[in-house]
């Protein structure tokens, strides 16, 4: 009984087992990409970006059809001169970054739709924006891997200037000249694990799996470390239980994840021990000291 | 005597207005230096300058034995996001930073000497803790214990005392003064004439140009803090370029 329900599906089924591994290498890379960018307060910044890869799939797309390579380089092209353009406008006009990020995507997302119905079909924009979590080939699969590999590395590597310039920005600078190449490395991170979770998961949706469980650790953790830990951890159990949910009801793959992700993010919003509702609700008696 | 650092025609600001302007002198090696002067007068924009955060408009600054790199530099407690998830051990820790770099390891004397300065401060049986539970008073403590650790020959303090109670300065200042006998050089901004008065032997008086700078008790007359605390701090929009450098 609980091996039909719960093991049953990815026994049987390869599609079934090469999505849990795809979701597995979208958790392990893109959850703590998104507790970072929680902690600089650019979780929006991470939405923004997940539409402005779009039109650089989309011409992908037009040159090459439904081709891995031409839709991931066309991607992150597209993502890292969106980071760019709109830092720059931030700081070279009296726009705020939000405001010139705002303006970047929607324009994005519109150019995206519009390259795409050029040449496709509406099934092959609902492929783009909502991606094909259930078939997954192994050249995706080896881009996923690879992206997950690449993302702990750098952030392995680059974790002090990292963290050091989220809390004391000032100080980083006083004692190295990390920060830049370090904040650019991370901006390089995240477009490539949008990128990745586009595959998977479509540009409307990517940024899912990187935010929700960040937010959701954010309730149970106070140190960054572990933070990360219950991110990634998060991410795969939404992983696994959107995949089985979708095979059980019959709903599509990616928002079942997304969902389920919605779901822990919610229970942890209610009973987190940090800072969440439980303490609010109830909070029980003071202490001595 | 030697100089720590010299400025020579030193101007620092924003956007081409000056913050301070034309500043000329040396800070000997083992000064103890407050910088006082009216809010927007140029301590912070002088200490950002010094660190290298901020590109002069005109002029330069000197750096005498010692590189930027081994300035230790406490910024305001504002510039410091207090709610990053991260404890106080790993917060002092990062004072490690000139031995440990990127990726180097924290060895067993490294974790004595940390220890040493987190209690040097008063702050043991805190490490544990993460800094968004401290208080203004703690945090500041956490932060002289980081700059323990970075065992700085050169030390700038911007506005350090602001803020706290009498027993939390003093501990404070026992720790300046502990520096001050170790020879290092430290420059503090500071808010408190009285405090400065009975601690700190030289003073510069800034109020974007810097109006006196020697013994502390002839800087901080009365006729002097008058004119300093005339000075306007507004820009002028329409501000003529200054014809006025070397």
């Amino acid at each position: 009984m609980l091996y039909d329900a719960l093991i049953a599906p990815f026994a049987e089924f390869e599609f079934m087992r090469r999505a849990l591994v795809g979701v597995f290498a979208l958790a392990l890379g893109g959850a703590p990409v998104g507790v970072f960018l929680m902690l600089r307060r650019m979780s929006l910044t991470g939405d923004a970006m997940a539409h402005a890869i779009l039109p650089g799939a989309a011409l992908g797309f037009l040159v090459a059809g439904l081709d891995l390579f031409a839709m991931t380089l066309g991607g992150i092209v597209a993502g890292v001169t969106v980071a760019v353009g709109a830092g720059f406008i931030a700081r070279a006009t009296q726009l705020k970054e939000d405001a010139s990020l705002a303006a970047f995507y929607l324009v994005s997302l519109a150019l995206g739709v519009t390259i795409v119905s050029l040449k496709g079909s509406n099934v092959d924009l609902l492929h783009i924006l909502f991606g094909t979590v259930l078939a997954l080939d192994n050249a995706t699969l080896y881009l996923l891997s690879g992206i997950a590999t690449v993302t702990l590395l750098v952030l392995a590597v680059s974790w002090r200037p990292l963290v050091l310039e989220c809390v004391d920005p000032l100080f980083l600078r006083s004692v190295s000249r990390a920060g830049a190449p370090v904040h650019f490395a991370f901006l390089t991170l995240m477009v490539i694990n949008l990128v990745g979770g586009f595959h998977a998961l479509g540009t409307l949706l990517a940024v899912g799996l990187m935010m929700l469980p960040a937010a959701t650790a954010r309730f149970w953790a106070t140190d960054i470390t572990r933070m990360i830990a219950i991110a990634i951890g998060a991410a795969i159990l939404s992983g696994i239980v959107g995949l089985l949910v979708s095979y059980h009801a019959g709903v599509p793959a990616g928002p079942a994840i997304i969902l389920t992700a919605g779901v822990v993010y919610a229970v942890s919003v209610v009973l987190g021990p940090v800072g969440g509702l439980r303490r609010r609700l109830v909070p029980g008696r003071h202490l001595e000291a | 005597m030697t100089a720590a650092l010299a400025f020579r025609d030193l101007t620092l600001g924003y956007d081409r207005h000056p913050a301070v302007h034309h500043l000329n002198g040396a800070v000997e090696e083992g000064a103890l230096l407050a910088v006082v002067g009216p809010n927007g007068a140029g301590k912070t924009t002088l200490l950002k300058g010094i660190v290298g955060a901020l590109r002069p408009l005109a002029g330069k600054i000197e750096l005498g034995r010692v590189r930027v790199r081994d300035i230790g530099y406490l910024p305001q407690a504002a510039e410091i996001d207090r709610s990053f998830p991260i404890s106080v051990y790993d917060l002092v820790a990062m004072g490690l930073w000139r031995s440990a770099g990127l990726t180097g390891g924290i060895g067993r004397a490294d974790r004595v000497r940390l220890d040493q300065a987190i209690s040097a401060v008063g702050l043991a049986g805190f490490e544990s803790r993460a800094i968004g539970t401290l208080s203004v008073g703690q945090m500041q403590r956490a932060l002289f214990a980081r700059l323990l650790l970075q065992d700085a020959q050169v030390i700038l303090l911007d506005e350090p005392f602001a803020a706290l109670d009498a027993k939390t300065v003093s501990d404070l200042l026992d720790l300046v003064r502990r520096w001050h006998g170790e020879r290092r050089t430290v420059l503090a901004v500071l808010h408190d004439i009285e405090l400065v008065r009975a601690r700190f032997p030289e003073t510069l008086l800034l109020a974007r140009e810097p109006v006196a700078w020697g013994q502390t008790l002839e800087v901080l007359t009365p006729e002097n803090l008058l004119s300093a605390r005339r000075m306007c701090e507004v820009f002028h929009d329409d501000a003529a370029v200054c014809e006025d450098a070397a």
